[in-house]
């Protein structure tokens, strides 16, 4: 068994220099301190038969070298150390990041899971510095003092080996498997206390209304003692480990003397078998310490490996399979066209970072966006038209799938059956499963319920979409946005931070940057994602006016479950619960030319936005 | 999180979860703080316990020092060789179980300590009311009182210990050298000290250094995780592909930054081994010298080189084991941060009574949540008035609501209705007793007028019920999620309040998992508009009780409504939907 994967554990070539350094200084450092030991101990049994000052010099200033040397190269080691997982964190970082592009269509699915993928990936450079060399060091110290100690005495050397063999692998493994075995009799108690804890206070504003917090309280207590006992009784197991590993040194020592006595070793060679172990030992007391991170970076590897290794669900990269076998794409039809969907059927692939959602090790997550369930058929059976520069409502329960048609139109999911066809004024229809992906998300725009603001200026989160775009362009589409009146009236105007995840905006300021976003990469085809699902009622509707004017003159698909506005759009398609459209669904609130047609046409949209 | 101060962590500064970045957090926790060790007095047996098995340890330390250098220079205990094997045998097999039990004692003591402060966190969030904890809050102190406090079992077990030996050892090793052969005792003396002095020199200039630097270092460590987090947005925008090399040079910058860092940090531990295993050399050096001019026996000689190590370990260890106490220290700090907050920053209690006529009152009026405060005895509640009511807001200019004034009477029911932001469900924290406000609520009743902040809050929310916008069930079935407030309740009260609440048809006996898991968002509305029904309370406060229920449910519940208030309830509906609105005796718009 592996105890970790290769694809971890294997340095970058950026990185191999420094690690090798870090090897070698670090061993040097060991052995300074083995060697001071030995030498010294040489050095005390030598002067006490009281020899010429002479005949000491050379072991005197060996002892004073490695006194010195030892600190200095330890110096040297950490540093070394550490600039190479850092190396190393640069190559994990990149890595992951390719990967979850490739694997994660819509990206993962919370900031929560994002912030624990992160963080193991963190984890993994502690490998090397903080378990690989230890272990690589005490390895090179080890044989090297045991081969020592047999040129003096092989039987010594023999229970030296042992000695150190207890420690390194022994000790630690026992104090790991106690402490999980705990930890897995911990697991439900805490699990429990963890979920009374957060009822209690999660609800602390009704339990208070409804005097019912004493209550609650007590409950949190009696789990607290549960979890608290069985602590105290798996306390016991733990300090085996430190217990095995003293001992173990000890050992090492009273067998050197035994064996010396029984050999007959003058008092020289006597102290040099009995006290350089002790050295060798010290050396070897930070192997449980460092093995104690195994547990918790193989966990970490196991996840990031995992992830590594799931398959590519985004079709970026991979002409799909109902497209020409020789990957070739289709040219991009010109503005204006339609967009027609036709028996469309999709499912989302099995979750990728499920490994991070499902580890009860890592506590409770946020309530993640629903995507629907990965295996499921989400849409079994949509269509749809979009005609050039319409604007189609999409409505229907939460569940249909009315995010994943989304997801599908920007080629980020695959269908499984049905088709999306770009529908030019003249010239044949082109599948959307022939065109490259990005090329229809030059065509195709997204902005969702959440837009995501990153820790930098308000110019740079716009310019996102369209690199290089000149400040005037940005102030353009601010003020289409409605936001270029509140950003002029900030001190830094565009330059203003919009600090972690957006967090000095409100929500609303936030939707109007993405609306922003979505008119300077200027879509000619803009998908609307519940864009007000967040807000407020008020903020809701002045918000959704906006976004219809703004976006005049383009397609434009809004997917809402609620209600709308007569005159608001042109044609509402409702999608039922199993995910599929019926064509008497479609309700057209085009023909406003006679008022009693109007009216008509507006009933029935009222009717349609109350059944959906 | 920690920056180095012994040994410095491989990533240096990470921003931690909560927003209070900035320097201050990252080295404000302190190896040994007082109020860890004021917890840590919980389990006094615990402390005891480690101090004397310190103690002990030092003790076999020197006992088997002595025994080895017996047994290499053949000085038996009465002589024979042997029994001094025998007795380092029982010296090394003690020191094995004193090290054992040094940890068990450890984790006991931090399982004594994490219990209370647990307790003691939740119990004082919840103390400091609903308005503190809303937001990611709750999850987020919910993981400190479980993962976060855990990991101050790093620090009871291994840290603590390790500083008792670190003072025990030296002195009783020192001790014992000091007896015998002074010289190299007055080097050990020398030497000692300056390592903390030293480690504590390197440790300001790390900090000085990290803390002109902490913001860009704090910027670049966010930026993977930023960049990670956003990648729907890149996608969509086409740029996801060429984050990649910016991932790879952001982070290369990163190094170079800690690096810079890491160089100054280290020192500190360079100190600390420079001079442990120098003096260690100079002692060495010494003995041999005074060995060879007869001035000191072998057996001293032997018994100094075998203690002059163990004069130092147990501070070196200090410093490796800090890296396991850094988690902990860094949770119980905020943990420290929650306890510190007081409940109700300037709550302040105006008269008694409150003049009807007098001009309004503009101080602020803070809400006691405590229970025990106020009067409770206020007699049957006639009415409420609310006037020229203002709640400014922490983060927000202006207030919200700003000078709103109504009065709830037994048989009416007020609407207020407006856009978002305007503070409606701030008003109804207010009447709750969570939210200080200024303006004043004036409670009329059978006993006299009184402002609300003078009554017992535990005792003013038993006249209340109270339908929240958003509502949390606690897990049990749903017939225990209505009876809440009222576990006295009869099955049929409960039957009939679930079927005023449009639950006529939902099992009762249904089982609600976490968050409310199992039930539709319409379906725990109901739930919380039959928990305020069968608690009869005179005044129901409803914040949107209607929102997501169909026509006929709504036009069920709200019929049931005005039944109640014919029954005599006041009745106070925040809503937005015109059937609510329809219904009401008066709409307040904000």
């Amino acid at each position: 068994m592996r105890l970790l994967p290769r694809a971890v554990t294997v340095p970058p070539r950026t990185a191999v220099a420094r690690l090798g350094l870090a090897t070698v200084t670090g061993v040097g450092a060991a052995a300074t301190a083995v060697g001071l030991g030995a030498t010294s101990a040489w050095l005390i049994a030598r002067a006490a038969q009281q020899p010429p000052v002479l005949y000491l010099m050379v072991a005197i200033v060996a002892v004073r070298a490695f006194g010195i040397g030892r600190g200095v190269l330890r110096y040297l080691e950490r540093l070394a150390s550490h600039d190479a997982a850092l190396r190393m964190l640069a190559r994990l970082r990149e890595r992951t990041y390719k990967r979850l592009c490739r694997a994660t269509p819509t990206g993962l699915r919370s900031g929560d899971l994002a912030a624990r993928v992160v963080s193991d990936v963190d984890a993994l450079i502690d490998l090397w510095p903080r378990l690989g060399l230890p272990y690589v060091t005490a390895a090179v110290i080890g044989t090297g003092t045991v081969v020592l100690i047999w040129t003096i005495l092989p039987s010594a050397a023999l229970v030296l080996a042992v000695s150190l063999l207890v420690v390194a692998l022994v000790a630690p493994w026992l104090a790991i498997r106690t402490s999980r075995r705990a930890s897995q009799r911990l697991a439900p108690l805490r699990g429990q206390l963890t979920t009374s804890i957060l009822d209690t206070l999660r609800g602390s504003a009704e339990l208070l209304a409804y005097g019912a917090t004493q209550a609650q309280l007590e409950q949190v207590t009696a789990a607290d003692r549960a979890v608290t006992a069985a602590e105290r009784r798996g306390a016991f197991g733990l300090g085996l480990g430190s217990g095995l590993a003293a001992l173990a040194a000890g050992a090492a020592v009273w067998g050197a003397l035994v064996l010396g006595i029984h050999a007959g070793l003058d008092t020289v060679a006597l102290t040099v078998i009995a006290l350089t172990p002790l050295a060798a030992h010290e050396i070897f007391a930070g192997l449980p310490a460092a093995a104690s991170h195994l547990p918790r970076i193989q966990s970490a590897a196991e996840r990031v490996t995992a992830l590594w290794q799931a398959p590519d669900a985004d079709t970026s990269d991979t002409p799909s399979q109902d497209a020409a076998p020789t990957g070739a794409t289709a040219p991009v039809p010109a503005w204006p066209f339609g967009v027609r969907v036709r028996g469309l059927r999709a499912r989302w692939p099995a979750p990728v970072a499920w490994q991070w959602d499902t580890d009860e090790a890592l506590g409770p997550t946020e309530p993640a966006r629903e995507v629907g369930d990965p295996g499921r058929e989400v849409l079994t059976g949509v269509d749809l038209e979009v005609p050039p520069g319409a604007r189609v409502a999409l409505m229907g329960p939460s569940g249909a799938g009315k995010s994943t048609l989304a997801a599908v139109l920007l080629r980020f999911l695959t269908p499984t059956g049905g088709s999306v066809t770009l529908v030019p004024q003249d010239g044949p229809e082109v599948d959307l499963a022939r065109l490259d992906p990005e090329a229809v998300r030059r065509l195709i725009g997204l902005c969702a319920q959440d837009t995501y603001l990153f820790d930098t200026t308000i110019a740079e989160n716009i310019r996102l979409a369209r690199p290089g775009a000149t400040d005037e362009q940005i102030w353009e589409v601010l003020d289409r946005a409605r936001l270029g009146d509140w950003v002029r009236s900030l001190p830094h105007g565009l330059d203003t931070h919009v600090g972690e995840h957006g967090a000095r905006l409100s929500g609303g300021q936030r939707q109007r940057i993405g609306l922003a976003r979505v008119l300077l990469a200027d879509f000619p085809f803009v998908i609307l994602d519940e864009p007000t699902e967040h807000l407020d009622e008020a903020t809701a509707t002045a918000l959704l006016d906006d976004l219809l004017s703004a976006t005049t003159g383009r397609s434009v698909l809004l997917i809402t479950h609620r209600p709308l506005r007569p005159g608001q759009v042109d044609r509402v398609v409702r999608l039922n619960a199993t995910g599929s459209t019926d064509p008497d669904s479609v309700v057209e609130v085009t023909d406003t030319a006679t008022p009693t047609a109007a009216m008509h046409a507006q009933a029935d949209f009222v009717t349609a936005c109350k059944i959906a | 999180m920690t920056t180095a101060t012994t040994t410095a962590p491989v990533t240096a500064p990470k921003p931690t979860k909560t927003t209070k970045a900035g320097p201050d957090t990252s080295t404000s926790v302190r190896p040994l703080d007082p109020r860890l060790l004021r917890y840590a007095r919980v389990s006094l047996v615990g402390l005891a316990a480690l101090v004397v098995l310190g103690t002990l340890a030092a003790l076999l330390v020197v006992a088997q020092a002595q025994l080895i250098a017996d047994a290499i220079t053949g000085v038996g205990v009465d002589g024979a060789i042997g029994r001094t094997l025998a007795a380092l045998a029982v010296v090394i097999g003690l020191r094995a179980v004193v090290a054992w039990g040094t940890e068990v004692a450890g984790h006991a003591a931090a399982a004594a300590v994490k219990s209370t402060l647990r307790r003691r966190l939740v119990e004082h969030a919840t103390r400091l009311g609903p308005r503190w904890l809303s937001g990611a809050r709750s999850a987020e102190l919910a993981t400190l009182a479980t993962r976060g406090i855990d990991a101050l079992d790093g620090y009871f077990a291994r840290y603590l210990p390790q500083l008792v030996l670190a003072v025990i050892a030296p002195t009783v090793v020192g001790g014992w050298i000091l007896l015998h052969d002074w010289i190299a005792a007055v080097t050990i003396a020398v030497t000692l000290p300056l390592i903390p002095i030293f480690m504590i020199l390197v440790g300001l200039v790390t900090r000085v250094h990290t803390r002109r630097r902490w913001r860009a270092l704090a910027q670049l460590s966010h930026h993977f995780l930023d960049v990670v987090a956003g990648l729907p947005t890149l996608k969509v925008f086409g740029r996801a592909r060429a984050q990649a090399a910016s991932i790879r040079a952001v982070t290369t910058e990163y190094r170079v930054a800690t690096m810079r860092t890491l160089r100054i940090a280290f020192l500190s531990s360079l100190v600390l081994e420079l001079l442990a295993t120098l003096s260690v050399a100079l002692v060495a050096v010494g003995i041999g010298l005074r060995l060879v001019d007869g001035s000191l026996d072998l057996r001293t000689a032997l018994v100094v080189l075998i203690l002059a190590p163990e004069a130092y370990l147990p501070l070196r260890a200090v410093g490796t084991h800090f890296h396991a106490s850094a988690d902990g220290l860094a949770a119980a700090e905020e943990v420290f941060t929650v306890l510190e907050t007081p409940p109700r920053p300037g709550t302040h209690h105006t008269a008694l009574r409150t003049e009807p006529d007098s001009d309004t009152d503009h101080t602020p009026n803070g809400a006691g949540t405590a229970a025990g405060m106020g009067i409770s005895d206020f007699g049957t509640v006639m009415a409420v008035q609310v006037r020229d009511l203002r709640v400014t807001h922490p983060d927000r200019e202006g207030a919200a609501p700003d000078g709103v004034s109504l009065t709830l009477r037994p048989g009416r029911i007020v609407a207020v209705a407006g856009p978002s932001g305007r503070g409606k469900s701030t008003l109804l924290s207010v009447l709750l007793g969570f939210t200080p406000y200024t303006g004043q609520v004036i409670v009329e009743t059978t006993r006299g007028r009184f402002e609300l902040t003078d009554l017992d809050p535990d005792a003013w929310r038993r006249m209340v019920g109270w339908v929240p916008q958003d509502p949390v069930l606690i897990p049990g079935t749903v017939a225990e999620a209505i009876s809440l407030g009222s576990p006295d309740a009869s099955w049929l009260q409960v039957l009939a309040a679930a079927r005023d609440a449009a639950l006529g048809e939902t099992d009762l006996s249904r089982q609600i998992g976490e968050r409310g898991g199992g039930l539709s968002a319409g379906e725990r509305r109901r739930v919380a508009v039959a928990r305020a029904f069968l608690r009869q309370a005179p005044i129901l406060l409803l914040d949107e009780p209607t929102a997501g229920l169909d026509p006929l449910a709504e036009a069920w519940v709200l019929s049931r409504l005005r039944a109640s208030a014919e029954a005599g309830h006041m009745v106070l509906v925040v809503a937005h939907r015109p059937a609510v609105l329809h219904i009401a005796d008066e709409v307040i718009h904000l």
